[in-house]
């Protein structure tokens, strides 16, 4: 089945099997593989890309449901060269051992950014209505769809707080 | 995944005339493709109602608001009305799942959403509710997340959602559209059955039958909503016990109070009685703990959930000191205002 989409701004028309999720079509078949595949059921956060601005599994979802889509990946925010905010930060912070849940971890946290700077509330919020201030604790709960197995925790939500802070600059 | 059909319905009329027998409609996505991944679910043709139009707003209906089937959870619990006038809402939405599955999960969706019981999700275990008449292996086994109200002697599995307690709480309709065009509303009662003999029918659905919107009455002015979750890590993991309460009081009675409980039922559980018996009377410890009494006089336990009793117990005390102003309003306890 063909289908067609952006993938950090090129064009990408692929002819798939519909069972191929979306994470495996960016991985397999258009070999962007920062996109990591942890649980493939959507409880790690590994595989989390940006589609349309808004952070989701990839792996709970399927390629050909994204006719016209505006997809993000890990390769489409920075270079090893010229790092984004988030990534530098990482770097800087240590937010990391392995690595293997960072890639998902930097896309869920660019989403999570733009969700608080348009005033979205989280589980852990005092106030719905209020503004939301990126403490720790609402890093972590807003984060909460991401693991790290090698609990790197403290130091990934240093990374985005940093980031947070930079921001509201 | 098994082999499917994927098709792409552009209308409500084009998306009934597609659903035939082995036919499953895909919206988020985020519980479907789980369990075909696990073959839990193996469709034989899935219809992708993702670009249906009109099915993705929310408009004022009645005094109330109208939230069509294709709005995602997120947006729901970050919408301005919903944050203002049915907190309850967004507290037990924000208490659901995570960030980015909220992003794609619908309201329609999240109402339908499959039981998270292990035995169910494991095609191993005997199942009555994957494969009627098979048995039912959860009995004896891990109960923890297992429903105690409401169940049968064949299934005990709960319903999942926090968006479906909060609604049954504050009496929310559903719209279903049916294979015939015609629009009918229903209560959350009767969308959702009980398992009895049968719990592979989980919803009044038929097939071919959408859920093309949820419709909210008029909000309380003046009422004190609650949604609290106890579950066993901080976040992004199913309830044990789960409360959503909707209070009004007139002076130091209790006006009105409508309370639903997840995570111990096969559905958004409330008892009228339970509502009858808080209303009209002074708040007090002892008339919240009767009220514990009468709700979870029929439940059934067995070692693995029994500790669901006093936990139901005590959330739905702590819920109700908080909503009718005996103790400090915690977080997940919020004054409702009017609709803008």
């Amino acid at each position: 089945m063909k289908v067609s989409f952006h993938v950090n701004g090129e064009a990408r028309a692929l002819d798939l099997d519909p069972r191929v999720t979306l994470l495996d079509a960016l991985r397999d078949h258009l070999e962007l593989t920062g996109s990591k595949k942890g649980c493939d059921h959507g409880q790690c956060g590994a595989c989390t890309v940006l589609v349309d601005g808004r952070r989701v599994n990839s792996c709970l979802s399927l390629a050909v449901m994204h006719e016209g889509s505006e997809i993000t990946t890990i390769e489409g925010l920075g270079t090893p060269e010229n790092l984004n905010p988030l990534q530098q930060e990482f770097v800087s912070c240590d937010g990391y051992q392995c690595g293997y849940c960072t890639p998902g971890q930097i896309m869920s946290a660019t989403g999570m950014l733009a969700e608080a700077a348009e005033g979205a509330p989280s589980h852990v919020s005092d106030s719905l209505t209020g503004k939301a201030e990126l403490s720790d604790a609402e890093i972590a709960e807003r984060m909460s769809g991401n693991l790290c197995r090698c609990s790197a925790y403290p130091f990934i939500r240093e990374a985005i707080s940093r980031v947070a802070e930079a921001e509201e600059k | 995944m098994r082999p499917f059909d994927y098709l792409r319905a552009n209308a409500l009329d084009d998306a009934a005339s597609k659903a035939g027998d082995g036919a499953q409609f895909i919206a988020g996505g985020t519980n479907l493709l789980d369990l075909m991944k696990l073959q839990v679910m193996t469709p034989e043709t899935v219809i992708d109602i993702n670009n249906i139009d009109g099915l993705d707003k929310i408009e004022p209906h009645e005094g109330g608001l109208k939230i069509g089937a294709l709005v995602r959870n997120a947006d729901l619990a970050a919408d301005p009305q919903v944050r203002r006038a049915y907190p309850v809402l967004s507290r037990a939405l924000l208490a659901g799942a995570s960030g980015q599955i909220r992003n794609k999960a619908t309201t329609g969706g999240n109402l339908l959403q499959r039981t998270r019981c292990p035995y169910f999700y494991d095609p191993a275990m005997a199942c009555n509710k994957r494969d009627p008449g098979a048995g039912c292996a959860a009995k004896g086994g891990v109960s923890r997340m297992l429903a105690i109200l409401g169940t049968s002697a064949a299934c005990s599995a709960a319903h999942p959602s926090d968006m479906a307690v909060a609604m049954r709480a504050l009496d929310a309709q559903v719209e279903i559209r049916g294979t015939d065009g015609a629009t009918r509303t229903v209560a959350m009662d009767e969308l959702y059955q009980l398992p009895g003999e049968t719990p592979e029918i989980e919803t009044s659905l038929k097939p071919g039958e959408i859920i093309t919107a949820v419709i909210l009455p008029a909000p309380q002015p003046n009422a004190t909503q609650s949604y609290r979750k106890i579950r066993d890590r901080a976040s992004y993991a199913f309830a044990l016990v789960s409360v959503a309460a909707v209070v009004e009081m007139e002076g130091e009675t209790i006006k009105q109070a409508s309370l639903a409980f997840g995570g111990i039922g096969p559905r958004p559980w409330a008892d009228a009685q339970v509502n009858a018996m808080l209303e009209g009377e002074t708040p007090s410890e002892e008339l919240f703990g009767k009220a514990a009494d009468t709700l979870l006089a029929e439940a059934v336990t067995d070692e693995g959930n029994d500790f669901k009793r006093e936990m139901t117990r005590r959330a739905l005390v702590a819920v109700m000191r908080e909503a009718t102003g005996m103790a400090p309003a915690s977080t997940g306890t919020d004054k409702v205002e009017a609709l803008a």
